[in-house]
C-alpha cells in the first residue's frame, strides 16, 4: 500500500478556467479539496487612489474598467453616488436610457458568463452562440458612445448624448462578403431603437435554444446539481448579493426593493432558486436574461413615445453644448472651468448601490468640498463572492472548483480594482 | 422612506444610549458612530436585535483623514493680480516619498473604519463608523465572528491602510504584491509608489528598483468657498437654486 499524502496544488494565475488572474492554492487530499486559498490582487491598479487624484468627471472611464464585462452598470453606481452628493436628479428620459442600458449590460454580462461557464464545464458550442448575441449588444454600445466596451456614457446629471437616429452600417471586406453584409445590415436600416426592438424580438428564442442545449442536458446536470450548495442563512452571512443570493432562495433585488431610476415603473419578475446549488444559480441567471429582455422592450416603447432632454440644465455640473460655447461668453467660461478644474462637490458622504449583473455594486464617496473625491470605495460584488470560494469548495473534487469559479461569475477587474 | 429612517434612528438612539458618539443623517442615509471598545457589543446587537436585524455586512473600508480639507491652490486671497499661481505639493499625486508631508489640518483621529450594513428583512441600511484611537498603531476589534463577509474586507483595509483588526483569524495582505512594503492608500503614500518591477536581461530575472517615473498630476486640488451648493442636511437637496 503506497503512502498517500496531502499535497498543495497551485491553480493559475495563468489558467484558462481561472477567469483572468486568479491564483488558487489548493490543499488536496487525493482529488478532494480540503482548503482553497485564493490569492488575488494580480490585477490591482489602485483605481480608488487614482480616482482620488482626479476631478470627479474624469473617473467615470475608470469605472468601466472595473468589471469589464458589465461596463455601464459600474458607471451607474459611481454616477448615482455623485448625484446624491450633488443633490441632482437626471431627466426622466435619461433615467429610461440608463435603465435600458443597464439591462443591455446585464445581457452582455450574463451571455459571457453563460458561454464561459459552459465552456469550463465542457460545452464548447455555448460560447460561440453566446458571443453571437453579444455582438449585437456591443453594437448598441458603439452606436451610442462610439466605444464597444468602455463607453463612459453615463454622466452626473444624465447621459452623454441622446440615442442616435441611425445605426452604423457594415461594409464588405475580406472577411465579410456582400451577401453577409446585406444580411447583417438588414436590421440596421432604422434608428438604434428599431435595432434594439428587433433584437428583443429574436432574443427569447435564442434563450430557448441555449436552454435546449443545457437545462435538460445530462452531463450539465451531473456537473452542476448539488455542487456548491449555499443555504440562505449562509449566503447572507457571506455577503452574497445578486444572483448568488437569489439562487439560494432569498428574494432580494435592489431594482425592486430599493428602486433607483425608473425601475418602480417597469414590470418584471425576480427569479429565485430553491436549492442554492450551481444549477439553480444557472437557472436564475437564464431567467434574468428573459426578464431583462422584457424591461428593454418596455423602455424602447417609452423612449419612442417621449422625446426630451437627457441632461440636467445646470452648467456648473454639465458642460454647455458646443454651439452655445462658441457664441456665448458665459458658456465658454463654464466649459473652461469644468474641463480645467472640474466641479466642487459639497462636503459629505454618500453610498449608492445598484443591482449590477453580479450583485450589489456600491460606491462610497467621501467629499471634503474639493474638486476631487476625498475617498472612493468601490464595493465589488465579486470580492465577497470569491471570499466564499474556500467554504463552497471544501469537500468537492478538483473539477468542481472550476464549476464553482464559473458559477461565482467573477471578473478580476472589479475584485482587484 | 423618511419615516422609516426616523423609526430606525429612534430605535438606534434608544438601544445604544450612552454609547452613541454620533448619529448623523444626510442624503437619506444614517451614519452611526461608536467607540472601538463598544464595537463588538454594538455590532452584535445590530445583527441580532429583531427590530434592527442587519444580517448583511456589505462593505468594510478604511478612510485616512490625514489630508482632509487640504488644498493645493489657495483661492480665497484674490487680489488685483489674480489668484495665486503657485501650486503646493500637498496630495499624493504630486509628491515622492522624501517629500511626503507630515500632517494636515485635520485634528481628530487619523484613521476610521466604515462599515456598510444592510437588513434584508427590514430593507434598511446603516453606515457604522469607528475612529481608531491611536494614529501610529491604528487598531479596532475584528467583526469576522459576527459577519463572515468581513474577512476579506478587513484584510483589504489592513493591506491598504495598515489598520489592524484585533481577533481576525488570518490577517494577511490581500491586494498588493508579495513582499510589498507600506500601505498604499494612506494619504502620505505617493501615487507613483516606491518601487517598480522589470525584467533584467543580465541577471535573467525580475528585479525591483526605485521608481523612475516623476509624479505628474495636472489638476490641482481646490476647495471653492463660494457656498454654491449650500446643503440642507435633512433632505439632501440643494437649497440654493
Amino acid at each position: 500500500m503506497p503512502e498517500i499524502r496531502n499535497y498543495t496544488l497551485n491553480f493559475g494565475p495563468q489558467h484558462p478556467a481561472a477567469h483572468g488572474v486568479l491564483r488558487l492554492v489548493l490543499e488536496m487530499d487525493g482529488e478532494v479539496v480540503e482548503r482553497a486559498d485564493p490569492h488575488i490582487g494580480l490585477l490591482h491598479r489602485a483605481t480608488e487612489k487614482l480616482a482620488e487624484n482626479k476631478p470627479y468627471n474624469q473617473s467615470i472611464g475608470y469605472m468601466d474598467r472595473l468589471d469589464y464585462v458589465s461596463m455601464m452598470c459600474n458607471e451607474h453606481g459611481y454616477v448615482l453616488a455623485l448625484e446624491r452628493l450633488l443633490g441632482i436628479q437626471p431627466p426622466l428620459r435619461a433615467q429610461y436610457i440608463r435603465v435600458m442600458y443597464d439591462e443591455i449590460t446585464r445581457l452582455l454580462n450574463h451571455l459571457l458568463w453563460l458561454g464561459a461557464h459552459a465552456l469550463d464545464v465542457g460545452a464548447m458550442s455555448m460560447f460561440l452562440y453566446c458571443l453571437r448575441e453579444r455582438e449585437d449588444l456591443v453594437d448598441c454600445y458603439e452606436a451610442v458612445s462610439g466605444s464597444r466596451m468602455h463607453a463612459t456614457y453615463y454622466r452626473p446629471g444624465g447621459v452623454a448624448r441622446d440615442l442616435p437616429g441611425t445605426m452604423p452600417q457594415y461594409k464588405p471586406s475580406r472577411w465579410k462578403s456582400e451577401a453577409e453584409v446585406e444580411r447583417i445590415n438588414a436590421d440596421r436600416q432604422g434608428s438604434l431603437l428599431d435595432f434594439i426592438e428587433a433584437f428583443t424580438e429574436r432574443f427569447p428564442q435564442r434563450v430557448d435554444e441555449y436552454e435546449t442545449l443545457l437545462t435538460e442536458n445530462r452531463i450539465w446536470r451531473q456537473r452542476t446539481v448539488g455542487v456548491g450548495v449555499v443555504s440562505p442563512e449562509r449566503a447572507l452571512q457571506l455577503g452574497f448579493t445578486g444572483p448568488m443570493l437569489r439562487g439560494s432562495g432569498v428574494e432580494w433585488d435592489l431594482r425592486r426593493k430599493q428602486p433607483y431610476e425608473v425601475y418602480d415603473r417597469l414590470d418584471f419578475d425576480i427569479p429565485v432558486g430553491a436549492n442554492g446549488d450551481t444549477y439553480d444559480r444557472y437557472l436564475v441567471r437564464v431567467e434574468e436574461m428573459r426578464q431583462s429582455n422584457r424591461i428593454i422592450r418596455q423602455c424602447v416603447d417609452w423612449l419612442r413615445a417621449n422625446p426630451g432632454p437627457v441632461m440636467v440644465d445646470d452648467h456648473k455640473i454639465v458642460p454647455p453644448r458646443r454651439e452655445e460655447m462658441k457664441a456665448d461668453m458665459e458658456a465658454l467660461i463654464h466649459h473652461f472651468k469644468l474641463f480645467t478644474e472640474g466641479m466642487c462637490v459639497p462636503a459629505g458622504e454618500a453610498y449608492a448601490a445598484v443591482e449590477h449583473p453580479k450583485g450589489e455594486f456600491g460606491v462610497y464617496l467621501v467629499s471634503d468640498g474639493a474638486n476631487k473625491p476625498y475617498r472612493v470605495k468601490v464595493r465589488a460584488p465579486g470580492f465577497a463572492h470569491l471570499a466564499a470560494l474556500d467554504e463552497m469548495s471544501r469537500g468537492h473534487m478538483l473539477a468542481d472548483v472550476v464549476t464553482l469559479i464559473g458559477s461565482l461569475d467573477i471578473v478580476f477587474g472589479e475584485i482587484d480594482r | 422612506m423618511s419615516e422609516k429612517l426616523d423609526r430606525l434612528a429612534a430605535r438606534l438612539e434608544q438601544r445604544f444610549e450612552g454609547r452613541l458618539q454620533g448619529l448623523e443623517r444626510a442624503h437619506g442615509e444614517l451614519t452611526l458612530q461608536v467607540a472601538p471598545r463598544d464595537l463588538h457589543e454594538v455590532t452584535r446587537t445590530l445583527r441580532d436585535d429583531p427590530e434592527l436585524s442587519f444580517e448583511q455586512l456589505m462593505d468594510v473600508c478604511g478612510v485616512d483623514y490625514m489630508a482632509y480639507g487640504v488644498t493645493e491652490w489657495a483661492t480665497e486671497s484674490a487680489s488685483g493680480e489674480g489668484f495665486s499661481r503657485g501650486v503646493e505639493k500637498a496630495t499624493s499625486g504630486r509628491f515622492t516619498f522624501d517629500e511626503a508631508p507630515a500632517g494636515g489640518t485635520w485634528d481628530g483621529p487619523r484613521f476610521a473604519v466604515v462599515y456598510h450594513l444592510l437588513s434584508v428583512r427590514h430593507n434598511h441600511r446603516l453606515r457604522l463608523k469607528v475612529f481608531c484611537p491611536e494614529d501610529d498603531f491604528p487598531a479596532v476589534p475584528s467583526v469576522v465572528e459576527i459577519w463572515r463577509s468581513a474577512d476579506w474586507f478587513e484584510r483589504e483595509a489592513f493591506d491598504l491602510f495598515g489598520i489592524v483588526f484585533e481577533g481576525h483569524p488570518d490577517l494577511r495582505r490581500i491586494l498588493t504584491d508579495y513582499g510589498f512594503v507600506g500601505h498604499p492608500f494612506r494619504k502620505d503614500f505617493p501615487l507613483v509608489g516606491h518601487v517598480e518591477m522589470r525584467y533584467d536581461p543580465e541577471q535573467q530575472r525580475v528585479i525591483y528598483q526605485p521608481v523612475s517615473i516623476q509624479p505628474r498630476v495636472l489638476v490641482p486640488r481646490v476647495i471653492r468657498e463660494d457656498h454654491r451648493y449650500l446643503h440642507d442636511a435633512t433632505d439632501g437637496r440643494s437649497t440654493d437654486a
